[in-house]
Formats: structure tokens, sequence, C-alpha cells
């Protein structure tokens, strides 16, 4: 098993590379230089000061040279400072915005999953019944649903005709004069808006591939030798079949983390909650480059480790993999 | 195939209702009450009503005609954008599935890469530098979604390379890209051609999310998604602005995926949705 | 004669077992008759897709619904009818009085749970033992079908274990709760030659052993010729011979078991072409008037085309289903 860790932390290595290299090709394509953008909007920029700022960004080198340099800067963390008025490294704007976006995706996720694995189960163990049949009917509407758009319409109805719950924010303004429990509350309130539709949106899907995951599972050999033996429909799919359904469930799991990161610049733009997917529009509408290509860079980043966690849950569930 | 196809009511309704909104794309100049950029200062914000179907926005626009101008636009984005993600993954599929060894190598570690980008801050830090243009737009889409076609494609090419029949062509001194394009390409269309019509969805879904967020198609071009951006800021005042626009959008994806989903089952068996 | 009803541990009578497919309802298993005496070997034989492994799983319920069911028929174990039963019952037969091993031990045998596990799983259902005494029943039985290092091997996943090893945990598996029937379909059909024969012997002594019945399904005749008592020829979702192997296989009074026993290429026989069977099976949706194998029989007559034979008694314990064999008596052709 550490071995098989092993290998697949040394495939990284090429992969971090060429994610490296397509940024940073990206930035090279871009129209203009980093010195042009910086001095424009500094009109009083005078030419001695761009050269010192070209020499420092070493955009009188060949571009394989600036390539060098560049991802010497990146490996030590310096992801350059914004352009934005504040002129912070983008480093630091990074990892405040960070842990908000993994928190709400965390949470995501384990409402997700935590729905799609019973409904899928129940579909596949009663294929056809009513419920079944049901499930597939929204899983292809909620596949097909913009999720900004029920974002928007559930703002509507719980925010602005009900008036249940808060649209915008991750907290109340008065919250600093609450009590615990009630800043623990209005904590709550805030997050079951975001929270709730992307996991409606992202139940599809995984409840669906879930469902066809177990029918494939309950269709092998091994489930009618447990039959066999006499046990009961619920042990043969809850401890025969559901493990084994579950390894193509983890596999696609890994394969829809950057989809979920994307997805957090809707989220968070339309519920106003400052995580980088906000942090990341903003700096679109602002061209504030090095925060792009920051954050673009470390949504990869993220990815890969996010595929190095479902492989680690892979081979938790599957002996065949452990003695590799 | 016809026949299958018309006996799964599922892919049925998904054909009609995509030849439906071909159908209204298409004659939109005709279709439409009303030119779809007149302003109307006496009727602004009106809902559906006998004059405006759809009722009007906040300029007096007709929002009946601004669909039916945003379903050119689904259409364009969704058509021309799978057209140049399938041109893209189909010529490098068959070059790294026919070259194998290096070639293959780096075009499959290449696709590793672009994959593991989450795909929508690729677009977005793409359309950073350019113009938000719906030309952008389509072309940003079609290569940022090529890999699962040029995965597909390698690995069909790659399982014929090694049969007969192509041994044979060369062997008869066809040039290697000639063999490609008679014989191994056609073989395979049809799994390339439903991943395409499931990615006129995919591009519609997005398309509509970035001129929701104002950095897609630019007002004053109709587009469902920067309908919807209007439908935002007048929430409580005019939801016919956020309904309409949110659910062509969704029946429109629907059609695609039902569409899809049937004809994959119909063409390809082992690819069947498992 | 068959012997009287009482002995007769398995008892199954008029069973229809029934599928949905994309081309209407097929009848896989068409009123099939037949019994099973306590401790012995009887072969169920016949063409894949003649419907000899529906039969077992329908024994055992486990024909699985909606697509496929059980329309007529009884199955009787010890004078109960398992087709009455409501399914928490059939629960403590499956497993405990009767057990059944599959065809193929590659994929019989779940990937993620140890054999062990699975074992133990079984025993501790059935017999109510805990969870660590099952265990040390795992291992006694893995040590009764002769598995090297019995008490390591039981925490081995089935990945690491070879086909024969395999199947080997199957059978302790069928064994653990001493069934009194063991439905053996196709046992050694995916497996080496050489290990195929220690498998059949392995099964036949621990049959012997453990005074249990056996019904062995199997299209290698050569098996049913060693191991069986008495044979049953199925052809297109029916039996269509019965009786003891030596008999039926010396003077087989079918049509098809001829035509069957003459496929088998002998050792000593002159050489010559190896006879077939001309034609092809029916399909099930598709019979014939009349008698399923007519247009393949080559004693077929005229009135086979409007009588659909029963399986009538010959004497001597033997039954065939062909009009022109009962006419003969059962006579030599």
């Amino acid at each position: 098993m550490l071995s098989y860790l092993a290998k697949r932390l040394a495939g990284f290595v090429p992969l971090l590379l060429g994610i490296s290299f397509v940024s940073f090709l990206v930035m090279a394509m871009a129209p203009g230089t980093p010195v042009d953008l910086m001095t424009d909007l500094n009109p009083k920029a005078s030419p001695e000061a761009r050269e010192r700022l070209e020499k420092f960004y070493g955009l009188d080198q060949p571009l394989y040279v600036q390539y060098g340099l560049w991802l010497g800067r990146i490996v030590k963390g310096d992801l350059g400072t914004s352009f934005s008025r504040d002129r912070r490294p983008v480093l630091d704007k990074i990892t405040e915005a960070l842990p908000i976006t993994l928190f709400l995706n965390v949470l995501d996720l384990t409402l997700i999953l935590g729905l799609a694995i019973p409904i899928g189960i129940y579909s596949a163990s009663r294929q056809y019944s009513l419920v079944d049949r049901a499930t597939t009917v929204f899983v292809f509407v909620g596949f097909a649903m913009p999720s900004f758009w029920v974002a928007l319409l559930a703002m509507m109805l719980f925010g602005e005709q009900l008036g249940w719950l808060p649209i915008s924010g991750l907290r109340s303004l008065d919250y600093d004069s609450m009590s615990l429990l009630g800043q623990i509350g209005d904590r709550i309130r805030h997050l079951i808006l975001p929270v709730g539709i992307a996991a409606l949106t992202g139940l599809a899907g995984l409840s669906r591939y879930m469902r066809s995951s177990m029918l494939e599972v309950l269709r092998q050999d091994y489930i009618q030798t447990a039959r066999a033996k006499g046990l009961s429909e619920r042990v043969v799919v809850y401890r025969h079949a559901l493990r084994n359904a579950l390894l193509p469930v983890v596999t696609i799991l890994g394969l829809s983390i950057p989809g979920l990161i994307g997805g957090s610049v809707i989220a968070e733009t339309i519920f106003a909650i400052p995580g980088m997917g906000r942090l990341f529009y903003t700096s679109v509408l602002m061209r504030d480059y090095p925060v792009v290509m920051g954050i673009t860079l470390i949504g990869a980043v993220l990815t890969l480790f996010g595929n190095l966690l479902a492989d680690l849950m892979y081979v938790a569930v599957d002996p065949r993999l452990r003695n590799r | 195939m016809g026949r299958r196809l018309l006996r799964n009511p599922l892919a049925v309704a998904g054909g009609l209702i995509v030849l439906v909104l071909f159908v209204a794309a298409v004659l939109a100049p005709w279709l439409t009450p009303y030119d779809p950029s007149d302003f109307d200062a006496a009727h602004v914000l009106e809902g559906p009503c006998a004059l405006h179907l759809l009722g009007t926005d906040g300029l007096g626009r007709d929002v009946l005609s601004r669909m039916l101008f945003g379903a050119r636009v689904s259409l364009m984005v969704g058509f021309v954008s799978v057209g140049i993600s399938s041109l893209v993954g189909v010529t490098l599929g068959a070059v790294a599935g026919y070259f194998r060894g290096v070639v293959d190598t780096v075009l499959m570690r290449f696709v590793d890469v672009m994959l593991t980008f989450p795909t929508f801050f690729l677009i977005l830090a793409v359309i950073a530098y350019l113009d938000a243009s719906i030309w952008n737009i389509m072309l940003v889409i079609g290569l940022t979604s090529w890999m699962g076609v040029c995965r597909l494609v390698r690995a069909e090419v790659l399982s014929l390379r090694e049969r007969d029949f192509m041994v044979a062509a060369e062997a008869l001194g066809m040039k290697p890209s000639r063999v490609i394009m008679r014989h191994a390409l056609p073989n395979a269309m049809a799994p390339v051609f439903v991943a395409g019509i499931l990615g006129v969805a995919g591009a519609i879904l997005v398309e509509s999310a970035l001129s929701f967020l104002g950095i897609g198609v630019q007002p004053p071009q109709p587009s469902w998604g920067n309908i919807l951006t209007e439908g935002k800021s007048t929430l409580g005042v005019a939801w016919w602005l956020s309904v309409c626009p949110g659910l062509a959008i969704l029946i429109t994806v629907l059609g695609y995926n039902l569409l899809g989903e049937g004809l994959r089952d119909i063409l390809d068996p082992r690819l069947r949705s498992r | 004669m068959t012997g009287s009803d009482t002995t007769h541990l398995l008892d199954v009578r008029g069973l229809v077992t029934a599928f949905d497919t994309s081309d209407g309802v097929v009848r896989a298993v068409d009123g099939v008759d037949f019994h099973v005496a306590e401790g012995e070997t009887v072969a169920l034989v016949g063409e894949s897709g003649c419907g000899k492994s529906v039969t077992a799983l329908s024994i055992l319920r486990l024909v699985q619904a909606p697509a496929g069911r059980i329309v007529a028929g009884r199955i009787e174990l010890g004078g109960t009818n398992l087709l009455e039963l409501p399914e928490v019952e059939m629960r403590k037969v499956r497993g405990a009085k009767i057990a059944m091993i599959f065809q193929e031990p590659m994929t019989s045998l779940n990937p993620v749970l140890t054999v062990g596990y699975q074992i133990a799983e079984a025993v501790r259902l059935h017999r109510g033992l805990s969870r660590s005494d099952a265990w040390k029943e795992a291992v006694r039985v893995l040590e009764l079908v002769e598995m090297p290092d019995a008490a390591e091997r039981a925490a081995s996943y089935p990945h690491q274990l070879s086909g024969g090893m395999r199947q080997r945990v199957m059978i302790a598996m069928a064994l653990s709760c001493d069934p009194r029937l063991l439905i053996a379909d196709e046992p050694t059909t995916a497996l080496d030659v050489t290990i195929q024969a220690q498998i059949l012997e392995l099964l036949d002594s621990l049959r012997a052993r453990l005074g249990m019945a056996l019904l062995l399904i199997t299209h290698d005749l050569g098996v049913v010729a060693e191991r069986a008592e008495r044979v049953l020829v199925m052809y297109a979702g029916r039996v269509i011979e019965e009786g003891p192997v030596d008999a039926v296989f010396a003077d087989p009074h079918h049509p098809y078991t001829r035509g069957l026993l003459r496929s088998v290429p002998r050792l000593g026989r002159e050489r010559g072409p190896l006879a077939t069977i001309p034609g092809v099976v029916p399909k099930l949706n598709a019979l014939p008037k009349g008698c399923r194998f007519r247009d393949r029989c080559d004693a077929a007559v005229a009135e086979c085309a409007s009588v659909d034979p029963a399986l009538a008694p010959l004497g001597q314990g033997r039954r065939v289903a062909c009009i022109v064999a009962a006419a003969h008596g059962g006579l030599r052709w």
C-alpha cells in the first residue's frame, strides 16, 4: 500500500509541472505584459520604472527562462502581488478565502453523499418501483437544472416572499451582539440555502451513479452466493453489495472535485460568500491577473489532492489494491 | 436504428424538444411579435398579458422576443463549441491512438493536466484576458471540453489499430492519415456523436452561467443567462424575468440530455448508462 | 420402480419457471418432474440453455424477480412445499438444508470480504455460533475440504487464492451447515482438468462421509458415468429421460439421449467421425408443436407432430418422454 501511494505521489510531479506550464502559457499568451497592466493603472510611471519592473519580472529574458523564474517563485509560495488597490500578496488573499470554500465544499459533499448513497441503494434494490421511477425523473430534471437559477428561485421564495432565510453572506450584521447559541443558529441559517442548493444539484448525478453501480453489483455471482447462504436481503445489500458498489462511486467522486471547486464561483457570487470562488470572480472582473492565475493553479492542485484522497479511500475499500 | 429510437419514449421527447427549439431559433425573427431591443418606456416591467405573453423587462422590451433570440444564442454556443471540442478531441485522439509511443504518452499526460483544472476556473481565467463576447465564449468552452472525446477516440483508434484490416490497408501502401480517416474514424463516430449531443447541453449550461455572471454574452444582445441577471435585480417585482429563462435552459438541457442518453443506448450498448 | 415417496428428500413436480424477455414470456423450465432420495447422487445433464441451472435456482427460489418467476409446480423438501414457505422460512432452508455451489469460483466469492468471514457468516446465521466460534468452525471446514494452511487461508481475500482453492472455499461454505442436499451447478467446468478430478473426488467423498444427497448439474457425461447413481436428461426445459446411470448409458431410450451419448468421444472405440445431433436446440419462445425434439429426431413418426409426450414410466426406475420409445416398451431400437 505504501509503495502504491509512493507511486501515485511520484505520478503527481509531471502533472504538477504540466499544470504550472499550462498556467504559465495562459499568462504568456495574454495580450500585454504584467508591466503594461501595472503601469496602465499608474499613468505617472516613468520609462525607467517600466524597465525596472520588466527586469524584475524577467520579461527581457526568453520565454523558457521566464517560465523557470516564475516556477522558482511559485515553488517558494510566491504567487505575486495583487493588482487591486490593497496590493497584498496573492497567497495571503487566497489563504484567507480558501478555508471558507473548502468548508462549504466538504459540507456539500457530505450532504450529497449522505443522501445520494441511500437513494441509490433504495432505487436499485427496488428497480422499476414507483420510488425508483420518481428518482429517475428527479435525476434527469436535476441534472438539467442550472444551479444559479435554482438559487435565484430559492432566494425569491425563502428570502423575499417568506422571509425565512438570509440570502447573502455567512453571518448577520448583528452577529457580534448575539449569544453563542444565537451565533451558531445564525451561521446555520446562512448556510442552508447555499449548501442546500449545491447538494440538490449535485445529488442528481451521484444518486444515479450509485443506483447503476448498485444494480451492476447486484447482478454479480457473489451476490447470488450470498443469497444462497440464506442471508436476508438487508445483509446481502449492506454487507455484500454496498462496499463493492461504492468503489466506482469513489472514483467518480475524485473526478467530480474540479466541478465542485469550479462551481464555488457561481454559488459564492450569488450568495455573496467571501470564499475563493467569489475572490476569483471579482478578480476576473477587475483583471487582477496574479490572483486569477494563483487561484487557477491552486484549484488544480486541490483537484490533485482530492484525487489522492479518492485513491486512499479506494485502497481502504478494495483489498485487491492493498498488497500491490 | 430509427425504429429503436422511436421505441424509446424519453429519447423521442428529447428529440421533439430539440426540434422545436431548433425551429424556434431559426424562425425567431419571424416568430417574434416585437423587436427584441425595442424600448417601450410606457410598458416597463409589465407582467404577462395578451400583448406581451411573457411580460416586459425593465426597459419595456418584450421578454418573449428576447427569449426567442436567446434560443439562437444557446443553439449557436452549443453547436459551435461542441464543433470546436469535437474537432480538437478527434484530431488529438486519432493522432495519439495512431502513432502510440511517445506522442501518445505526451498527449495523454496533457489530457490529464487539462482535466485537473477546474474547467470553470480555466474558462474564467481565459476570459479575464479576452473580452467577453459570444465568440470568445464559444472558443473557450470548446477548448476546455475536448478531453473526453479525445480519450474516447484514442481508445477506439488504438483498438482498431491492432486489427487485421488496418494492417492490410497499410500493406496496400495507403498513407497512415488516410487509413485513419477512411477506416478508423467512421468506427469511432457513434460515441463521439453521443458525446457531442450531451456536450451541447453542457455548453449551454456553461454559457448561461457565464452570461448570468455578466462575463458571457453581453447586453443588449439577449441570452437566457443575461435575462436572468436582470431577473436577479428585480427578484421580488418581476418573477417572469427569473422564471422564464431558467425554465427555457432547464427544458433545453433536458431535451439534449434525453436525446443523447437515448442515442447512446441505441448506438452503443457497451456505453449504456451504467 | 423409483421407491415410495416417503423416502424422497426432494420432490419436484410440474415445475414451471418463466422469464420476461424482450421477445415475450419464455418458459425456461416447462413442467419438470424428478426426485432426489436421501444420500443419493443424481446427475442433471443437458446442453447449455436447456434449463438445468434455472431448475437449480428454482429449488432455492433464487430466480430473480421481477423478470423471472416460478409459475407452477411443487418443490417438496422432506414433505414441505418450499414454494408455499414465507420468505423468512425459505431463508432458513437456503444454506442450512439445501446448499449450492456455483460454476464460477472466480466470481462467486465476494472480493472485499475474507473467505473465512464468508464461511463463518453462514455458520453464525444458521447455527447461531458466536463470531469467534464461527471463525474456528470456518477453519475446521476449510480443513475438511483439504485446504492447505486452513487457519491462514481463512484470513485471505478471494483474489489471493487460485481457482481450485476458491472452489474448495465454496464447497466448505456449502458444507458448513450440514445440508441434506447439495446442489452443484457445473462445479468444475471453469477449472483446469487436473483440478477438476480433485474437486469431484473431494465432493464425492464428502458426500459419502456426511451422508448428504448431491444434485450434480453438468454437461460432462464422463463425470455423470463416474459419480452419479441416477441421471436426468433435460432438453428444452423438460426432463426427457430418467433412470439409473448404468442402464441409461448402456441402453438410452430417448433419441436425444442416444445422440448425446454418441457425440462423446471414447477411448478404444474405432475411429470415425463423431456423431452429432443435426439441427439446433429450438428457441424456447418458438417451440414446434408436438414433441420439442421432433425436428432433430431420426426416429420421428407422423404422430410426433401432434402429441407432446409426457415422461412415462417404463419399469426399473426408468422413464422416457417419447411416444416411439414408449410404444416399443423401451426396447432396443
